[in-house]
């Protein structure tokens, strides 16, 4: 076992990582900066996004608008405080992204061109064609290459975080390069591992998003908030679950039940299209039950409409939904309609921070789709996260950075360190035999694609609750099927699986406790919102036996709780 | 289910051997060939590893070499190819195991062609720069790379010498050289005209053949040449 040492480490490098670290690193030249990410930095799954990144750049919109939308969105469960902090500083991250060279698409004068997005008032989605991520990535990414003080440990894995009497100390990675099991020691660390998708069967989500920092905080006793608020996207490609991006309805698309009709128009008239996504994902839900869906081989989907929008603009605009729909399905949206249905897509819940992105462990800090600070609420809009991630990325970099800098490192017990590279080389690895990850897994996605899905009830959330648990039991006689030590990707896919089970096991029980329907948690057995009760962000702790559930009350600044009508 | 043979080259680097494995796999008319090598490592062999996350040609993970072209393999079609699918790990890069290769190389080029604004100084943030599209245009395609290393294993000028810049790292000079926002033209046109950089390319092509992402890495290299010599002409 070797140490190495830094001042803030970094665990992630998509959006909110890279942003942290180039906040983190700019504060002082003398401040080391890890990066430790399981891919390239320019892997992470924020390559994907497509849409855009919403703020209040342009004269008719105010930070109020976008504070407003983003609180109805959320069906009231944002925290307001966060939402305006949010708000405030997401078009300076957007003009940063600018001058570090992010090429955000242009109108005729060569001001940033701004697209519609579901739920919000005005035109303010920032974004660059339809690979809005993509270029972001990039951008942060190349950007990071400038700064000396950033290390990267890039293909590392971690698999702990080493707390001691509630400070953070470092955290224990295996490098899939060699084998090597290392220590990181660190006087601060981020939280930046992205969402969880890969726990659902049918998801736009990359095969790395198996929530590994959700878990690791949950492990070390930091609550998880608002689990049960899962995002599911309306429009995703039949079988793989591609993602076709809200972008195509913001530039115009229409969506289609069998008989050709926009059936929206009976559950959101106001914006139809524009409507927000767990109403969009329902209404497509209830239509294909009254048996208005198209049947497919990979089962009943509506149709996504672009044809009318015309080939030159759907170039200009939607060049990769036409490159992916062409590659994926074998079809032109020039002339064809588009098969789509909906699919897990985005974690409104995560590792419990404040507005300063701190968790309740000292020198431990989130930020990113891996936390919950809350600016989502019980319903994300689209295009709010990607600025999430750089707004908060930001800020969990200058309060590490300051943490760094005001404290030293912590003694760490060693054995507590030997206890975790025994669990993956003893318990895991040299196990004679034992289950295939596989088994487990999908059994796993299953599961919570039937049970904790877009429509819940208390019977098959139980069931979840107890399937999962039941996993969890198979899951202590899994054995590595390859037993060498250089890029094994089989114990990494078992480590991951591990982590899977315990943030499925915090989503189900979290949903199961919310005995109301609110955002994206709709309970068919609850069908009503219950400000009364449940105006209350979910907690959800690790323990021994079953998880804890608790709540902390919403903040609200000027925007009393109104029903939700669009 | 129709099923079809991948045959796969295999590296053990513990006992530092080559070998291959054969499997069969059953696919669909919309199965990829990654799913099929999911299936083998689900169903039918833990020990394979190879490398991939975003499903759909966004991430740049899981480039390997098909039946002697590199590829993409999450957005190739099994129906697309010829059968049996023999699978190779990118070329001209060292092997780590099996399909996943060390790439290592080009983020120090990465690096080494600075790939990042530099400015005199950041403008306040409160300020945005106006960029016209047709500005924008020009670097349309060469800021499109997603850094999957197919023109790399692709290009045999960097198969035969691997201090070449290389087709994606110069593609991305290309584009920050292109930026209307850079003001270190001379420092880029500087490492255009290196001995290691554009003039080393023989304009084979087959960088811009193989880009899943319609990037033009040929055209950038020979347009980097032009600009490398008229700058030498002149200065
Ligand atoms: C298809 C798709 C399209 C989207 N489109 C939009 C959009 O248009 N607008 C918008 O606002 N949002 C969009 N989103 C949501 C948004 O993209 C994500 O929420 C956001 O990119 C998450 O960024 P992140 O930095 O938190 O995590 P990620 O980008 O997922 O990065 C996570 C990082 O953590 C690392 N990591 C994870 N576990 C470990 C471990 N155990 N050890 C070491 N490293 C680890 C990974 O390697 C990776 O570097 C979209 C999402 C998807 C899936
Ligand atoms: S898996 Fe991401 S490019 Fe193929």
């Amino acid at each position: 076992m070797d140490k190495y040492s830094h001042d803030v480490i970094v665990i992630g490098g998509g959006a909110a990582g890279l942003r942290a670290a180039i906040e983190a690193a700019s504060k002082s030249p003398k401040l080391s900066v890890a990066i430790v990410s399981k891919v390239y930095p320019m892997r992470s799954h924020t390559v994907s996004a497509e849409g855009g990144a919403a703020a209040a750049i342009k004269p008719d919109d105010n930070f109020d608008l976008h504070a407003y939308d983003t609180i109805k969105g959320s069906d009231f469960l944002a925290d307001q405080d966060a939402v305006e902090l949010f708000v405030r500083l997401a078009p300076r991250e957007i003009i940063r992204l600018e001058h570090w060279g992010c090429p955000w698409n242009r109108d005729q004068e060569g001001k940033i061109d701004v697209r519609w997005f579901g739920g919000m008032s005005v035109k303010r989605t920032i974004h660059a064609a339809d690979k809005t991520g993509f270029y972001l990535l990039h951008t942060l990414f190349q950007t990071s290459l400038k700064y000396d003080n950033i290390v990267r440990y890039d293909e590392y894995f971690v698999t702990s975080i080493i707390v001691e009497n509630n400070r953070f100390c470092g955290i224990t990675a295996l490098s899939l390069r060699d084998g090597a099991f290392h220590f990181l020691k660190g006087k601060a660390a981020i939280i930046a591992t992205g969402g969880a998708g890969q726990i659902y069967k049918f998801t736009t989500n990359g095969a790395i998003n198996t929530g590994d920092g959700m878990a690791l905080a949950y492990r070390i006793g930091v609550p998880l908030k608002d689990m049960e608020f899962v995002q599911f996207h309306p429009t995703c490609l039949p079988g793989s679950g591609i993602l076709i991006s809200e972008a195509a309805r913001g530039e115009g698309g229409y969506l289609l039940n069998n008989k050709y009709e926009r059936f929206l128009k009976n559950y959101v008239p106001t914006k139809m299209e524009l409507g927000p996504r767990d109403i969009i994902s329902r209404a497509i839900v209830n239509e294909i039950r009254l048996g208005n869906g198209f049947k497919g081989k990979h089962g009943d989907y509506v149709a996504l409409d672009l044809r009318h929008l015309g080939e030159e603009k759907i170039e200009e605009k939607l060049p990769q939904i036409r490159e992916l729909a062409k590659t994926f399905v074998g079809i032109d949206p020039v002339n064809e309609l588009i098969p789509v249905r909906p699919g897990q897509h985005y974690f409104m819940g995560g590792v419990h921070v404040d507005l300063n992105t701190s968790t309740p462990v000292a020198g431990l800090f989130a930020a990113g789709e891996a936390s919950c600070v809350s600016i989502n609420g019980a319903n994300r809009l689209g295009s709010n996260s990607l600025p999430e991630c750089l707004v908060f990325g930001a800020i969990s970099g200058e309060h590490a950075a300051k943490f760094a800098i005001e404290h030293d490192y912590c003694n760490v017990a060693y054995e507590n360190i030997q206890i975790e590279e025994k669990r993956i080389f003893d318990q895991l690895l040299k196990k004679e035999s034992g289950i295939a990850p596989a088994e487990i897994k999908y059994k796993l996605k299953e599961t919570m694609e039937e049970k904790v899905g877009i429509l819940r009830n208390e019977k098959e959330l139980l069931e979840a609750c107890r399937e999962v648990e039941k996993l969890k039991e198979m899951f202590k006689n899994v054995s590595a099927g390859d037993k060498t030590m250089i890029f094994n990707t089989d114990i990494v896919e078992i480590l991951e699986l591990d982590f899977m089970l315990d943030v499925a096991e915090a989503v189900a029980y979290s949903a199961l406790y919310r005995k109301e329907s609110r955002g994206a948690h709709y309970r068919t057995d609850y069908p009503e919102r219950n400000d009364k009760e449940y105006l209350a962000h979910t907690l959800v702790y690790k323990t021994r036996e079953k998880p804890q559930i608790d709540y902390l009350p919403v903040k609200i600044t000027k925007w009393q709780p109104a029903e939700r009508k669009y | 289910m129709p099923e079809t043979t991948f045959i796969i080259k295999r590296y053990n680097p513990e006992k530092g051997v080559f070998y291959t494995s054969e499997y069969k796999v059953p696919y669909e008319s919309d199965t990829t060939i990654l799913s099929g090598l999911i299936y083998i490592k689900d169903y039918l062999d833990r020990t394979l590893s190879f490398r991939y996350s975003c499903r759909m040609a966004s991430c740049g993970s899981c480039g390997m070499v098909v039946n002697k072209k590199p590829t993409l393999v999450c957005r190739t079609l099994i129906e697309s190819v010829k059968k049996p699918i023999y699978i190779e790990p990118l070329y001209n890069f060292p092997i780590i195991k099996d399909l996943v290769v060390d790439i290592d190389i080009f983020l120090d080029k990465l690096k080494f062609v600075k790939s990042y604004i530099i400015r005199e100084k950041e403008e306040d943030l409160d300020k945005e720069y106006i960029v016209k599209p047709e500005q924008l245009d020009l670097i349309k395609h060469s800021s499109s790379c997603i850094n999957c290393m197919l023109c790399y294993a692709a290009c045999p000028v960097f198969g035969s010498d691997e201090e070449f810049i290389g087709p994606a790292a110069l593609a991305i000079l290309y584009r920050y050289l292109h930026d209307p926002r850079d003001q270190a033209k001379s420092e880029r046109i500087k490492i255009a005209s290196l001995k290691n950089s554009a003039y080393m390319c023989s304009m084979v092509g087959q960088c811009t053949v193989v880009c899943p992402k319609g990037v033009d890495p040929s055209f950038h290299i020979q347009r980097l040449k032009v600009i490398s010599t008229l700058n030498n002409l002149f200065s």
